[in-house]
C-alpha cells in the first residue's frame, strides 16, 4: 500500500511539468530513445524524482531517529542545528572560495553537519547527555547558525543569487550527478539508522531501563547521531534545508505503525518521499508556467499540520 | 549466612566527586525478598544502581556470580538481573502488550527474532501481574497502579532470576502500594525469584522483606531478618525517630509506631 502510493507519486513527478506527459506514456518516454520526451524525462525529471526519493527517505528517517533519540516528539533535523550547520558550511565555502556546487558542496555540508553534531553533543553533556540538554544545546546553536547564514548571504550578493533557491529548498537543480554524489552517504545513514531501530526501542523506555535490558545507550546514541549527520548533511547539500518533512512524516506514520521503530523507520523511508515529491509536483502545478520551490510547499503544507499536531497533543495530555 | 549470587565488599560509591558510601559491604541472599531502607539521601538508591550495573563503584566491584558485573557483557547481565527503575518512560501511544514484549529485548537479536516462546512468556508475565485483560489498552490511559503492574510484567518478561526494584510503590496510593507489594511477595514465593527493592515505608519493609538492609549515611547499620533486627533502638539510630515497635496484628512482623509528639508543659484544658 505504502509502496503503491510511492510509485504513483513517482510517476506523477515524471509526468507533471512545463511540458506535461500523460502518465501512461511515462514508461515509453523513459525507455525509448526516439520518444519525443526522452530528453526531458531522462535528463530532468528522472534525476529530480530520484533525488526526491532519496532525500525524502533521508529526511523522514532522520526525523524519526531524532525524535526517538531526544524523546522529543517535536524534534526535527533543524532541532539539533544539523541542517543549519550544513547550510552555514556551504554558505561560508560559497562566500570565501566561490564554491558553486558539486562534490565539494556535499563534503562541506557533511563537515558542517558533523561539527555541529559534535559541538551539540559536547555542549549537551557528552556521554551523559540527557535529551533535554541535547535539545537545548541544539536550539541555541541552531539560532546562532541561522543568523550567521543570513549575515553571509546579505554580505555576499553574488553568493546570495546562487544560493537563493538552495536556501529555500529545491529539487529543481538536480542532475544525475547530484543524486550519485549524495547516494552513498544516505545509503550508509539509512542502514545505520535501521540497524539501530531495536536498541532505540529500548532507549525509548529511559536510559536506566534500556541499560537494564542490556542495551548500551552511549553506543546507540553515537551511532544514531552519525546516521542523522550523514542523512541530514547529504540531503541538505543536495536540495537545501527542507523543513517539516522530518518532523511531520514520523507523526503521520506513527498513526499507522505505532511507536515500534522497527516498523516506523522503514515506513518513514517509504512515505517521506511521498510528501516531498508530492509537494514538488504541487509546486510545479501551482507555479505554472514556472514553479514553486518544494521547500516553500512543504513549509506551507507543513505549518498548519504541525499546529494541528501541537494542539492535538496538548488536548490529549490535559 | 546463605549463599549469595549478588553483592560486593569494600565498595566506594560516588557521583563525580561526591562520595555517597565508603567501604560498603552487602550481600543479597539467594531467593530472598531483600528490602533496602533508610532515610532520604542515605545511599539506598545509589546502592541499587551499583547492584544493577548502572553505577560503577570507584573502589571495589559488584560481583554477580563471582564476576565483576561491569566486565560482563551487557546482554548476559540482562538475562540474569532485571531492574525496574524509579521512573521509566512509556513511549507515546504504546500498547500494554507491546510494552511488556520489550522485556524480551536481551533474549533477542538480529538472528533470533520474535518466537512463540516470547509470545508465551509475555502472556504469562501479564497473567502473573493481572494485566492480561489490558493487552490492547494504551499505557497512557491506565491508572498509576495498573501502570506499575504493567512495568512489573515487562520486568518479569525479561525472565531474570534476580529482579531489582527502585521504589516500586512511589506515587501510588495506599491500596495500590499494598497491591504491588503483595504481587512482589507472590512472585517471590511462587516463582522463586530473588527480589531486591528500595522502599520508603519502614512498616511495608518489615512486613514484606525476608531480609532487611538498613542504611544511614552510606553505611549498613544492620542487615538480617526483620523480626530479628527491627527494634526501637535501630529505628532511632537509622531514622532518628523515637518509636515503639509492636507486633503487627495481621502478620506478626514488627510494626513501628512513632512516639507521640512530646508536649511542652501540661495541656491546657
Amino acid at each position: 500500500m505504502a509502496a503503491l502510493t510511492l510509485l504513483t507519486v513517482a510517476v506523477l513527478s515524471m509526468a507533471v511539468g512545463a511540458k506535461p506527459i500523460p502518465p501512461g506514456e511515462v514508461w515509453h518516454a523513459l525507455t525509448d530513445r526516439d520518444a519525443a520526451e526522452y530528453a526531458v524525462v531522462r535528463e530532468l525529471r528522472l534525476p529530480r524524482t530520484l533525488l526526491g526519493l532519496v532525500a525524502g527517505a533521508a529526511l523522514g528517517v532522520a526525523g524519526a531517529a531524532m525524535q526517538a533519540l531526544t524523546r522529543n516528539p517535536l524534534a526535527d533535523p533543524g532541532l539539533l542545528g544539523i541542517n543549519s550547520g550544513a547550510a552555514a558550511a556551504i554558505a561560508t565555502a560559497t562566500a570565501l572560495f566561490g564554491l558553486g556546487g558539486g562534490t565539494g558542496q556535499v563534503w562541506f555540508a557533511l563537515l558542517g553537519a558533523a561539527v555541529v553534531t559534535v559541538g551539540v553533543y559536547a555542549v549537551g553533556g557528552g556521554r551523559t547527555a540527557t535529551p533535554a540538554r541535547l535539545a537545548l544545546a541544539g536550539a541555541a546553536l541552531n539560532a546562532a547558525l541561522y543568523s550567521y547564514v543570513s549575515a553571509v548571504m546579505l554580505l555576499d550578493a553574488a553568493g546570495l543569487e546562487r544560493l537563493r533557491f538552495w536556501t529555500v529548498g529545491s529539487l529543481a537543480s538536480a542532475d544525475t550527478g547530484t543524486v550519485l554524489r549524495v547516494l552513498p552517504f544516505i545509503a550508509v545513514g539509512l542502514v545505520v539508522a535501521l540497524a539501530a531501530a531495536r536498541p532505540l526501542n529500548a532507549l525509548a523506555l529511559g536510559d536506566d531501563a534500556a541499560q537494564a535490558l542490556g542495551a548500551r545507550p552511549a553506543v546507540t546514541r553515537a551511532a544514531v547521531i552519525i546516521a542523522i549527520t550523514l542523512l541530514c548533511g547529504a540531503a541538505t547539500a543536495a536540495c537545501g534545508p527542507i523543513v517539516f518533512v522530518g518532523l511531520l512524516v514520523p507523526h503521520l506514520v506513527r498513526a499507522l505503525t505505532g511507536p515500534d521503530l522497527r516498523w516506523l523507520l522503514p515506513y518513514c523511508a517509504l512515505l517521506a518521499p511521498v510528501l516531498l515529491l508530492g509537494s514538488d509536483v504541487l509546486g510545479r502545478v501551482l507555479g505554472r508556467p514556472g514553479e514553486l520551490q518544494v521547500g516553500l510547499i512543504t513549509a506551507v503544507v507543513g505549518g498548519p499540520l504541525f499546529l494541528a499536531l501541537v494542539l492535538r497533543t496538548r488536548t490529549a495530555r490535559s | 549466612m546463605s549463599t549469595s549470587r549478588l553483592g560486593g565488599s569494600g565498595l566506594r560509591l560516588a557521583y563525580d566527586r561526591r562520595v555517597v558510601a565508603e567501604d560498603l559491604t552487602v550481600a543479597v541472599p539467594d531467593r530472598s525478598f531483600t528490602v533496602i531502607i533508610g532515610p532520604n539521601a542515605c545511599g539506598k538508591s545509589t546502592l541499587l544502581r551499583a547492584l544493577s550495573r548502572l553505577l560503577k563503584p570507584t573502589v571495589g566491584a559488584v560481583l554477580l556470580d563471582g564476576a565483576d558485573i561491569r566486565r560482563l557483557p551487557a546482554r548476559a547481565v540482562a538475562r540474569t538481573l532485571g531492574l525496574l527503575p524509579q521512573s521509566p518512560t512509556a513511549p507515546d501511544g504504546i500498547g500494554v502488550a507491546e510494552l511488556v514484549a520489550r522485556g524480551r529485548y536481551p533474549h533477542q537479536g538480529l538472528l533470533r527474532q520474535w518466537s512463540p516462546d516470547d509470545e508465551r512468556i509475555v502472556a504469562e508475565s501479564m497473567a502473573a501481574t493481572g494485566v492480561d485483560d489490558l493487552g490492547d489498552r494504551l499505557v497512557d490511559e491506565l491508572s498509576g497502579g495498573q501502570r506499575q503492574r504493567v512495568w512489573l510484567a515487562m520486568a518479569l518478561a525479561q525472565q531474570t532470576p534476580l529482579l531489582l526494584l527502585d521504589e516500586p510503590t512511589t506515587y501510588l496510593d495506599i491500596a495500590h502500594q499494598i497491591e504491588v507489594l503483595d504481587l512482589c511477595a507472590r512472585l517471590h514465593e511462587e516463582q522463586g525469584r530473588t527480589l531486591v527493592a528500595v522502599l520508603h515505608d519502614l512498616n511495608h519493609a518489615a512486613r514484606y522483606a525476608t531480609h532487611l538492609i538498613a542504611m544511614r549515611d552510606g553505611r549498613v547499620v544492620a542487615a538480617g531478618e526483620p523480626r530479628r533486627i527491627v527494634t526501637a533502638e535501630l529505628v532511632e539510630e537509622v531514622f532518628g525517630l523515637p518509636c515503639r515497635v509492636i507486633e503487627d496484628p495481621e502478620t506478626g512482623t514488627p510494626l513501628v509506631v512513632p512516639a507521640a509528639r512530646a508536649r511542652v508543659g501540661t495541656v491546657a484544658r
